[in-house]
């Protein structure tokens, strides 16, 4: 990202009064840029901005009639019940545990799938496989709710179909939540492959032939050229996208999650995260003071691992800092 | 993707190339199967009467084509129509404005001569490391700026996301060289004019790639309609499916029917499934490749 904000605020009195002279020249001779920007300007102050103030529901006991300033202050009490009550803990583990394996075993398929295609003669087969492996990105969530829906029930799913006509005892995998954790990672690996493999395949394209050309001269097989040149060249690229996801560890995957389990209590205690518990204590218990604590909790968890990440990066890999 | 390696002819012949083949080639389209295979059971069980379906259960191939499925899907189709309406509607005034905001702000955030565009940059980008949370955002919408029950409640979350107005600018710094800008500014052009009659004709491919994010966005919109909308004729369409699947499946589990609201069967809710991502099969074809030019050109600057 663009950010160089090393300017910002060194020497107090002259410095400020520089930079206002310099606000207002900027001003001057751009104004029309300046107004070119209002609209996003506003977007981002009302959408992500304003609701900071909000935070402050995290330590009051909300009710709709006393909004913002009217509600009962409780200091950390929302706080206090979610970390007694255990759920704190069992939302992060789960929310950073699926991250964790969503980003590996993403990466890992997306990697072999982009190293596949790019080998593969065959120019329609290469090009339609990759269409389909691309194509479940672009159907929505609640298609994907059908679809394990129609995979997994009891009654007229189609792998208990499957066992009956072999004469097994069919599956009730909605009471089983001992195989969430893996059935998800294999929904979010169908969702995302596609999406992650055309950015892997971008930069096995971008790898000078000749490095094959001559690899090929020297006697090295197909499995030997991959092993020493395609991996170590996609090493790049898969550390920074494995900064960026881990930005993001803390964040949920909410749509997946959501349209999934739904509200199959049985499955909370393997499927619930940081972003579905905050949804349904909203949706469901009105509960403003202690989602909003929940959320909070998880934005400053976030943005300390980022930050953390990006001092570590900064000072090891400089050129490949977020920020 | 075009460049394979160059010289396979050559190499075909060794041994250890033709066992890389065989798995390759193997191993591709069995990703491809799986991929494709839970969405022709869709296709398959919305073609397969509902009774054959409570009987056989899914199958990959129905044993009796049937359009039942459809024809009781469209005896009263004021409601699909209407959520098929409304979410057209979403998609291209959100798509519209999204576009030219977001590529405004581009154009504006890639003029080097803009002292201000690396904070302004950092700003936008800043909302994706730290927030006040989905509650915070929801009480400012709904009880502040009261967008319950209102079509801005469905448009204005998506208009813009920091992604793709970096893409945006990486589109028009690369595409639009400062020279024309600057030629055109001494021919006596003010900045939005530059904008509107030099820039934007010239970004097309950008526009596209950027649109159609924006568009997929909106399409398989049902969270903002979760959160906001209440009233049943304002539902977007993967919120009526949605709600559809959970009312039926409700009533199943509690093995009763809800008031005056018909059962859907679940051939019903296939078909249904199969209208709502109907045209996004139907254009992706055409439309692919511009997502994959937006995914590499972001994934290298981003």
């Amino acid at each position: 990202m663009s950010g160089k904000t090393a300017s910002a605020g060194t020497s107090p009195q002259p410095e400020q009064k520089k930079e206002k002279g310099r606000f207002r020249k900027e001003l001057k001779t751009n104004k029309v840029l300046f107004i070119m920007l209002i609209p996003a300007t506003l977007y981002f102050f009302v959408n992500n901005y304003l609701p900071i103030v909000g935070i402050y529901f995290a330590f009051t006991k909300f009710n709709f009639s006393g909004g913002l300033f009217g509600s009962p202050f409780c200091g950390m009490e929302n706080f206090r019940f979610l970390w007694e009550s255990g759920k704190l803990t069992m939302l992060t583990v789960n929310t950073i545990c699926y991250n964790i394996a969503f980003i590996l075993c993403g990466n890992v398929l997306q990697i072999v799938c982009a190293i596949l295609l790019s080998r593969i003669g065959g120019k329609y087969f290469r090009k339609i496989t990759q269409s389909v492996m691309f194509l479940p990105y672009f159907v929505s969530y609640v298609i994907l709710n059908v679809i394990v829906y129609n995979l997994f029930n009891y009654d007229v799913g189609f792998l208990n179909g499957v066992i009956r006509s072999i004469g097994g005892a069919p599956f009730d995998a909605y009471n089983t939540p001992g195989v969430w954790p893996v059935l998800m990672v294999i929904f979010y690996l169908w969702k995302q492959v596609g999406y992650g493999t055309v950015i892997y395949l971008a930069t096995i394209t971008s790898i000078d032939p000749e490095l094959y050309e001559a690899a090929e001269i020297d006697g090295a097989t197909v499995f030997q050229q991959i092993r020493y040149i395609t991996v170590p060249l996609l090493l790049p690229t898969f550390i920074t996208l494995l900064l960026f996801s881990l930005g993001s560890i803390m964040k949920g995957q909410f749509d997946l999650f959501y349209q999934v389990v739904g509200n199959n209590g049985v499955l909370y205690s393997v499927t619930d995260i940081m972003d579905t518990f905050v949804y349904r204590s909203l949706k469901q218990d009105f509960d403003v003071g202690m989602s909003t604590a929940a959320g909070l909790y998880q934005s400053v968890f976030g943005f300390i691992v980022i930050m953390v990440t990006n001092t570590l990066i900064k000072r090891s890999h400089p050129e490949q800092a977020l920020f | 993707m075009e460049q394979t390696v160059s010289t396979k002819n050559k190499i075909r012949r060794t041994p250890s190339t033709m066992a890389f083949n065989v798995i390759a080639y193997s191993a591709i389209a069995l990703l491809s199967a799986i991929c494709l295979f839970p969405l022709i059971l869709v296709v398959s069980g919305s073609f397969t009467q509902n009774s054959v379906l409570m009987r056989e259960g899914y199958r990959l191939i129905p044993s009796a084509l049937s359009t039942d499925a459809y024809a009781e899907l469209f005896k009263y189709p004021e409601g699909i129509i209407r959520a098929y309406g409304s979410t057209i509607l979403c998609t291209i005034v959100g798509t519209a404005l999204g576009l030219f905001v977001m590529s405004m702000t581009g154009y504006v955030l890639q003029r080097k001569d803009f002292v201000y565009r690396n904070r302004v940059s950092f700003l936008i980008y800043f909302t994706t490391i730290f927030g006040g949370g989905m509650v915070p955002w929801y009480i400012l919408l709904s009880q502040y700026l009261h967008l319950n029950n209102s079509y801005v409640a469905r448009v204005f979350p998506l208009l813009m996301t920091p992604f793709l107005i970096i893409l945006m600018r990486t589109f028009i710094s690369s595409s639009c060289p400062a020279a024309i800008v600057e030629s055109a500014k001494i021919d006596g052009a003010g900045d939005f004019r530059i904008f509107l009659s030099i820039v934007l004709p010239i970004i097309g491919p950008g526009l596209a790639t950027v649109g159609l994010f924006l568009a997929l966005a909106y399409w398989n919109e049902w969270y903002l309609t979760s959160l906001f909308i209440t009233d049943r004729e304002m539902y977007s369409l993967q919120y009526y499916l949605y709600d559809m699947l959970n009312s039926s499946r409700f009533a199943q589990e509690m093995g009763m029917f809800l008031g005056d609201r018909e059962l859907p069967g679940e051939s019903i809710k296939m078909a249904m499934v199969v209208v709502v991502t109907g045209p996004i099969i139907f254009l992706y074809p055409f439309v692919q490749k511009y997502f994959v030019a937006g995914i590499t050109i972001g994934s290298v600057k981003g």
